[in-house]
């Protein structure tokens, strides 16, 4: 009898500001290459952001454009090459048995921001408030659009967890699976931020808004001279079967996840507690039933913030010492900070690791900061291994909320 | 206007709104609904458009005298007399 408490990943859709599939994402990470830039907004001008150019249209029509939000189209367009690249046809599946579950930081700013700024123009007249805000600003908006492009009638909705929700999707469909609610889970993150102005004008206010005369410079996690975070938007989808089902069709297996873990600082709104964080690993490695030391390579959260770094850098000397094994690495370099997306997005980031034993940089680090220098901290330059089992992918977000999710090597 | 440019208008606003629908073959007469893929929110976007850019409100109870080009035009044309 097949075991069906191991849930694996057969597919992945993704759009990054340096790639809009997995192929493309690798090749910019082991080439160095970032995909931020400038963006115009209202009211702050132009700022630094990290944006994607994926094509909408591939699997919308303009319509649904124009009444969606930028979030649910990132969603459909992951969705839609996630389910291709698992080879599924979705014609033939049952789709009252397939659950979205994607994990955002924030949704309906960039609407009620918008349409504030419209209405500015008439004299704030509410009569010319659109009858559109309702159903674009409810927090399931992008994974509800995936269902009305798609057909698909399972249950869907967003998990909201700041910065932490990306892993949270991913963690969701897990245990859906787990429960036999559905038989497929499409699960990940999104985010559509960079087209708000009021989240780069609070972290500038707050001091944590980066800033460098090169955008893609201007993200720089563990440097001596990181001043903050880059705003991005970006979406990875993947979907997660349990092991029998993916055997049974024989779908390509990208890895199983095998061990995962959520918990709170209950500290601060903002500032990081690296106890927790440490605890936050541990647990994780409990679930999988393995040790640190087990651990190839450990994807940070690394944001850039000069406090969040540190405090992830001290939790991660906690738990893995001096492992001569356990390399480090961020991706968070290249993008900037996806947000929603940014836990699904960066694991994906490496799962290529366990083929090619190429462990991923982290760029910008010109003057390594002592209090981030974590033995095996890979920079600069892809690092070539022995071998990858287990990937560790941390993701931290505001209101104390930590995650850590392990994804294991696939072998039967 | 006059009702030429006022149906030129309403055609301008429903592409915006239905933006994939080929409208070269609308009949001025049958109900624009049955012609082509519009609901009620799309047709709300109309009423919206009207209201921004020439500042007619169109109260509820009229809404069906929009239903078809021909109506729509001849609903419109004593409103935008100045315009």
């Amino acid at each position: 009898m097949v075991d069906e408490t191991r849930i694996v990943l057969t597919g992945i859709g993704l759009t990054a500001p340096n790639g809009n599939n997995l192929t493309e994402f690798r090749q910019s990470l082991l080439a160095g290459k970032s995909g931020v830039g400038k963006i115009e907004t209202h009211y702050m001008g132009e700022v630094i952001a990290g944006v994607c150019d994926f094509d909408p249209l591939k699997y919308q029509r303009k319509k649904e454009l124009r009444r969606g939000t930028r979030a649910g189209s990132i969603a459909i367009y992951c969705a839609h090459e996630a389910i291709a690249d698992s080879k599924l046809d979705l014609a033939s599946v049952d789709k009252s048995r397939i659950g979205i579950y994607l994990g955002i930081t924030e949704h309906g700013n960039v609407e009620t921001e918008h349409e504030i700024y419209n209405i500015k123009q008439f004299d704030y007249n509410v009569e010319l408030w659109s009858h559109h805000h309702n159903p674009r600003t409810v927090a399931n908006a992008p994974a509800g659009e995936v269902t009305l492009n798609t057909g698909i009638t399972g249950p869907h909705y967003t998990l909201g967890g700041a910065c932490a929700a990306g892993n949270l999707g991913l963690i969701q469909g897990l245990q859906m699976l787990l429960l036999g609610d559905v038989d497929l889970a499409l699960a990940g993150g999104v985010s559509e931020t960079p087209h708000t102005f009021g989240v780069f004008a609070a972290f500038k206010n707050e001091g944590a808004l980066a800033s460098h005369p090169d955008p893609q410079k201007a993200s720089r996690p563990f440097d001596r001279d990181r001043n903050g975070i880059v705003v991005s938007e970006g979406g990875c989808i993947c979907v997660l079967e349990r092991l029998g089902d993916a055997l049974e069709r024989d779908a390509r297996i990208y890895g199983e996840i095998v061990g995962y873990a959520t918990n709170s600082d209950a500290f601060d709104f903002i500032l990081p507690n690296a106890q927790r964080q440490a605890e936050c690993m541990n647990l994780a490695l409990k679930k999988a039933g393995i040790s640190a030391s087990d651990i190839d390579i450990i994807n940070t959260h690394g944001t850039a913030t000069p406090e969040g770094d540190k405090a992830e850098c001290q939790a991660i000397r906690e738990v893995f010492g001096n492992n001569s094994n356990t390399y480090i690495n961020n991706t968070k370099s290249y993008i900037g900070h996806t947000m929603g997306a940014a836990g699904a997005l960066e694991l994906v980031g490496n799962l290529p690791s366990f083929e090619d034993h190429i462990v991923h940089q982290t760029i910008n680090v010109d003057n390594l900061d002592p209090e981030c220098a974590l033995k095996n901290l890979v920079i600069n330059e892809p690092k070539k291994v022995d071998k990858v089992d287990y990937i560790l992918n941390n993701s931290f977000g505001m209101l104390g909320i930590n995650s850590a999710l392990i994804v294991r090597r696939f072998a039967e | 206007m006059k009702a030429e440019e006022i149906r030129s208008m309403i055609l301008e606003v429903i592409h915006e709104i239905v933006p994939d629908e080929d409208l070269s073959n609308l009949k001025g007469d049958v109900r624009i609904r049955d012609q082509i893929e519009m609901d009620s929110m799309d047709f709300l976007d109309i009423i919206m458009e009207l209201r921004k850019r020439y500042s007619i409100t169109v109260p509820e109870d009229d809404y069906m005298k929009l239903s078809t080009l021909d109506s729509s035009v001849a609903y419109l044309e004593p409103l935008m007399t100045d315009i």
